[in-house]
């Protein structure tokens, strides 16, 4: 919606506006001079006072066009807002009259006065947010010299404000009558009220978007932080091990599971695990880093650790670590399940197999830290070995009565 | 079914680095005959080349691998959809088989296997990798909270058990030895089990959709 897009559709002119674009844009659809439209206006104002109402009328029904410039906005901006407004309140007030509402003198130019410093007052702090030409993200893009150059029309906005409030007080004969202390010390607050107001708000708004820039920024560096721990880490062990292929595969799958779990934002991070499904894939990560296999960790279900369910992690860590040892094969399956009365977890791999009754007396693995573990929490292990087809251990563990 | 000639698959996969991985690796039984990296492109080529097989990535810009069948399977009904991803997440996996994907694999997938795959879903069976099993026992564990159709929304015990013996990592064969059954007995189970996920209801309220709303 460029200015001179639709020549012959009455827009409001904000590129050429010297208020609100009205007569810029009136004379841009008559084809004449701004001047000519703007002496006009005036005419018709001074005339029969008509203009007055007519103008803001006209600002608030003809859509706008363009942009207003920069050196618009950065320069006497909030002086000719608070005419404009002076002047929409005058047309509001005569438009009133017109009607036969006269609301006295009394009122009218105290409102007037007051409308004009208050727009004064609320565009010293509403300015920063569309007058700067700065990112948004540099709340004191203006600095010291902009703050400056706006305390003048500050400072006449709350002088205009008080100023209304008194004239009111006098017109209305409050000043003078000692009986009516209590409503004009109330005008006064309202005053001052409506010249704080404006400040406070725009104070809390700053608060505000510089708490959400920091909590943003602490994001940030946490989450570097933690890529710098885990994957750069990883990365720069990665490159150092670069002639051994088992071992990058493992530090490459390690570094996988611990960056999802973290995306994931699992509790395997913090602190130990907590769940069935949580601890077995901790001691699968372990193994995978530490044993260049891969291990697939199937859970269905889950439920709180325990005591026990701790032993069968302990279990299931060790039938893991064996099949890593000693069966050669290039992945273990683990499958465990979670029922309402048991836990199962089957610990499955492809490789060599081995006789289970004819272990060497020093391979004590299955013995004891299997077998014995899960009969001490009483659960049951078997071990099914074929040689040449693999192994696969089951492991079951009654649930504790809840 | 699963003659000389090789299976043709198209890949459609966002990661170039994958699709140049499986064009290399695949090979004796399963060739690739062409590749997408978006949703758009992936119904393109789909239409284009009519291939067997689609290797399809759950995870993509633009609705992933739901929106590619949902976008050429109208038009090219025999074509067969084969779901893989590094996604654990149960519930986009489930729904990409729900939209008509015949099976899924994970990216970690061993080349033997991956064809293995292939050649079974160009056959027009179902391939379910051990995480699959487990999402599918999963998502039928929980009891069904309403079940209009108990053909469709429960697992009999053979179903279940043939699950978890692919849970497991154990293969077709060795399932049928292990249930003293026939291989195509199990591929049927497999099969009927696919048809239940697809046509059931119930997993919308499966345990994760519980948990979801719970969150």
């Amino acid at each position: 919606m460029q200015a001179g897009d639709h020549p012959h559709q009455l827009r409001r002119r904000l590129d050429r506006a010297l208020i609100g674009g009205v007569c810029a844009g009136i004379a841009d659809y008559l084809g004449v001079e701004p001047l000519l439209a703007r002496a006009g206006m005036l005419v018709i104002a001074g005339l029969s006072g008509i203009g007055f109402a007519l103008y803001p009328l006209a600002w608030a029904l003809i859509p706008a066009t363009g942009h207003r410039p920069e050196s618009w906005r950065t320069r006497l901006t909030g002086w000719r807002e608070a005419v404009a407004i002076a002047i929409l309140t005058a047309g509001a007030v005569v438009a009133l009259r017109w009607l036969g509402l006269w609301l006295g003198d009394a009122v009218v130019w105290p409102l007037i006065t007051l409308s004009c410093g208050l727009a004064l007052v609320l565009r010293q702090v509403t300015a920063p947010e569309w007058l700067s030409t700065a990112a948004p993200s540099e709340p004191d893009a203006g600095g010291l010299g902009a703050a400056w150059r706006r305390w003048p029309a500050g400072v006449l906005g709350t002088v205009l404000v008080f100023g209304a409030a008194v004239a009111f007080l006098r017109t209305a004969g409050i000043l003078t009558d000692s009986g009516k202390v209590f409503l004009g010390t109330a005008v006064l607050v309202v005053a001052l009220a409506l010249v704080v107001a404006p400040y406070l708000l725009g104070l809390a708004r700053k608060l505000t978007s510089e708490r959400l820039q920091r909590i943003r920024s602490e994001e940030r560096a946490e989450m570097g932080a933690h890529l710098h721990d885990s994957v750069l880490q990883t990365l720069a062990l990665i490159q150092r091990r670069a002639d051994d292929p088992a071992q990058v595969v493992g530090l490459a799958r390690s570094q996988e599971r611990e960056l999802r779990d973290w995306l994931l934002a699992r509790d395997g991070t913090a602190g130990p695990p907590t769940s069935l499904r949580a601890g077995l894939e901790q001691v699968a990560q372990e193994t995978e880093a530490t044993h260049a296999v891969r291990v697939e960790t199937v859970v269905v279900g889950d439920c709180p650790l325990d005591e026990r369910l701790q032993a069968l992690i302990a279990a299931a860590r060790e039938a893991l670590v064996n099949a890593a040892k000693f069966a050669g094969a290039a992945q273990i399956n683990i499958y465990a399940e979670a029922g309402e009365e048991r836990v199962e977890v089957f610990v499955r791999d492809r490789g060599t197999g081995f006789d289970p009754e004819a272990i060497p007396g020093d391979r004590q693995g299955i013995r004891l830290s299997i077998r014995e573990r899960m009969a001490r929490h009483g659960g049951m292990a078997h071990v099914r070995s074929t040689s040449g087809q693999g192994t696969e251990v089951e492991l079951i563990m009654e649930r504790a009565a809840a | 079914m699963t003659g000389e000639e090789s299976v043709t698959v198209v890949v459609v996969d966002d990661h170039a680095l994958f699709r140049a991985g499986v064009r290399s690796e695949l090979g004796r039984r399963a060739a690739v005959v062409g590749e997408a990296g978006t949703v758009a492109d992936g119904i393109e080529v789909v239409l284009k080349l009519r291939p067997q097989v689609v290797l399809l990535d759950v995870h993509m810009p633009d609705g992933g691998g739901v929106a590619v069948i949902a976008g050429a399977a109208p038009q090219a009904p025999n074509v067969r959809y084969l779901a893989l991803s590094v996604s654990d997440a149960p519930e986009d996996v489930i729904a990409t088989i729900r939209s008509g994907a015949r099976g899924y694999v994970t990216k970690t997938i061993a080349t033997e296997e991956l064809e293995d795959a292939i050649v079974r879903v160009a056959a027009g069976d179902a391939y379910f990798s051990p995480r699959l099993a487990g999402f599918v026992l999963d998502a039928f564990a929980a009891p069904a909270p309403t079940a209009p159709d108990p053909d469709l929304d429960q697992l009999t015990s053979r179903e279940r058990e043939v699950l978890r013996h692919i849970a497991r990592g154990y293969m077709y064969k060795e399932i049928a030895q292990r249930l003293t059954i026939s291989s195509k007995t199990v591929e049927a189970h497999v099969s009927a089990v696919l048809r239940k996920l697809q046509l059931s209801n119930r997993h919308q309220l499966s345990r994760w959709a519980v948990e979801r709303d719970l969150d």
